[in-house]
């Protein structure tokens, strides 16, 4: 039995899906290049504007790119793919893991891109902040992977597409990567209750040479393992019906 | 074809020979007293059945007899309301995750952008003891199309990929759910040439389909299903002895259709206005006794059914020809 030999196909198989791979990325991509480029000498928040707008648009696009597993766990859903492993000794976990593992591959693609396009237009980090500002994005991202496989068990082929991206919208809007919705006030305490406002500080904080706080963990840790519960339970009933 | 046959059963017999006695390996697959609904519909009402080790089992009825079911309890797919059932002495999903189990599901689309190779790659590479991939796709007449990526295969080629996908686990029970469906009659011989050596080779088959002329051909024994239960289990000569495959006809008005049934050698019986039809298992009991009870019997006429036509009366929707118990 070669976990490695099926996750290397799974990866294989999601990066030749060319129209899956550029729809995942191009989209912050562009925005990015279109809004910081025209802006690119303004500051916003205390840093230079291609700064600001860079860590809003990898929030977004690498959450883009692993809540997509879900329409890839849809499709495959759908046209039985699931149920023809279901009767091989396939485990469990080399199925997800393969998931989260490819969708996270994408979503470092998507994330590389924006930060060279980000040093493109000026952007100026040390290595260290490019590196910290990276791995904090990629921890904040586990519970976007979580939801990714929950739609993609609860929901067909269908309707799994706008589930997705009206998901993804929110959580980015409500996350302020697309700019700041409060920095004060009740509603800021609320929105310092989504993943994604922790996602999108990620990367602000690494800048100021600030770490999470506290309740940052706590609420990526909650938001988790709710999810996780979701997504067991999604899966468990879809192997009883599907 | 004929000895051909024969050969396969003296194998089944032959396995369990070498089985030994231990109740877990001789076992095979055991399915006792299943039932399965999904909602109001009762899909398999209470299906028994017992296959042996290296035996090829044909699952033959119409659609809705709830072979399709049967099968995905068997593969662990879906759990039974009531009933149990064993693999090799295991659960089907311990069988499933131990690696006992290779199948071809009804419906499953290939996923695209893997080459052939890389499909069965995928596949052998969750099994603990694979047989090589070169050799599975070389069995399934693939390697010329090795590299081709699976968008771009023909129906037929595409079942063969199905079939190269669950050989090369070498699993010990090989579960076909209407593995020939939409093949032309080269692709489907192809097909059952590849499966016979397989069976040789010790498996256990269970296949699905709706052919009888398949079932006929390969299977050492065919259990027949309609309307969620076993109606027939038994070799091609048994179950058209236990259908009532010759046919009387007659003119005969007055008499009911419950003394007629109780005829010895009578297994069903159909009015049509003043004509009786009885299915008989023995034709010349029945004969005999109807013309001894009934000596108005008229217009006589003795016809031997085809396999066929015993395939839908036995399977057929219509209680009132429902063969006795």
């Amino acid at each position: 039995m070669s976990a490695r030999t099926y996750t290397r196909l799974e990866i294989v198989r999601m990066f030749r899906d060319t129209r899956f791979v550029v729809f995942s990325i191009a989209v912050p991509l562009a925005l990015f290049l279109v809004v910081a480029g025209t802006n690119r000498d303004k500051h916003l928040g205390g840093i230079s504007f291609p700064l600001y707008y860079m860590a809003g648009m990898a929030s977004w696009g690498s959450m883009v790119a692993v809540v997509a597993a879900g329409s890839r766990i849809a499709f495959e859903r759908s046209v039985g793919w699931t149920r023809q492993l279901r009767i091989t000794p396939l485990r469990i976990r080399t199925y997800f893991g393969s998931k989260v593992l490819s969708s996270y591959l994408l979503a470092v693609a998507a994330m590389a891109l924006i930060y060279t396009a980000g040093w493109a237009l000026g952007v100026r980090l040390p290595a260290r902040s490019w590196a910290e500002m990276a791995s904090l994005v990629l921890i904040g991202l586990v519970p976007f992977a979580t939801l990714g496989i929950v739609l993609g068990h609860l929901l067909g082929a269908e309707s799994v597409g706008p589930a997705i991206g009206g998901s993804v919208a929110a959580f980015a809007l409500f996350g302020g990567a697309w700019g700041p919705l409060a920095t004060t006030g009740t509603l800021h305490v609320v929105l310092e209750g989504f993943p994604s406002y922790w996602l999108v500080q990620a990367a602000r904080v690494s800048v100021n040479q600030e770490w999470w706080p506290a309740r940052a963990w706590i609420v990526l840790s909650a938001w988790t393992l709710v999810l996780g519960a979701v997504a067991v339970r999604a899966f468990r009933s879809d192997s009883v019906k599907a | 074809m004929n000895t051909l046959l024969n050969g396969l059963r003296r194998r089944a017999v032959d396995a369990s020979h070498t089985m030994g006695p231990e109740p877990a390996v001789a076992s095979g697959v055991v399915v006792s007293n299943v039932v399965k609904a999904y909602g109001a519909v009762r899909a398999v009402r209470d299906v028994s059945i017992r296959i042996a080790p290296g035996e090829t089992v044909a699952l033959l009825g119409p659609n809705g007899a709830g072979k399709t079911t049967t099968v995905e309890m068997v593969l662990g797919l879906t759990s039974p309301d009531a009933g149990t059932l064993t693999i090799f002495g295991m659960s089907p999903d311990e069988a499933v995750r131990s690696g006992s189990v290779g199948g071809m599901l009804q419906t499953g689309a290939l996923p695209r952008h893997l080459s052939v190779r890389e499909l069965v790659e995928l596949v052998a590479s969750v099994y603990s003891a694979p047989l090589q991939v070169r050799d599975v796709l070389s069995r399934t007449d693939l390697t010329d199309l090795a590299d081709r990526r699976s968008d771009g295969l023909s129906g037929g080629q595409r079942q063969r990929v199905r079939l190269a996908m669950a050989l090369v686990g070498d699993a010990n029970l090989l579960v076909l759910d209407e593995p020939t469906t939409g093949l032309d009659v080269a692709s489907r011989r192809a097909f059952w040439a590849v499966m016979r050596a397989v069976a040789a080779e010790g498996k256990t088959v269970i296949f699905v389909t709706h052919y009888l002329e398949e079932a006929d051909a390969f299977a050492d024994r065919i259990v027949l299903m309609a309307a969620g239960r076993c109606v027939a289990d038994g070799s091609v000569t048994e179950i058209r002895a236990a259908v009532g495959t010759t046919i009387i006809r007659a003119t005969l008005p007055d008499v009911e259709v419950d003394p007629l049934v109780s005829l010895p050698g009578v297994a069903a019986v159909e009015r049509r206005g003043g004509l009786v039809e009885l299915r008989c298992y023995d034709a010349n009991g029945a004969l005999s006794a109807l013309l001894a009870r009934f000596p108005q019997t008229a217009d006589l006429e003795v016809q031997r059914a085809t396999l066929e036509e015993a395939f839908l009366e036995l399977t057929g929707p219509d209680e009132d020809v429902e063969g006795k118990p």
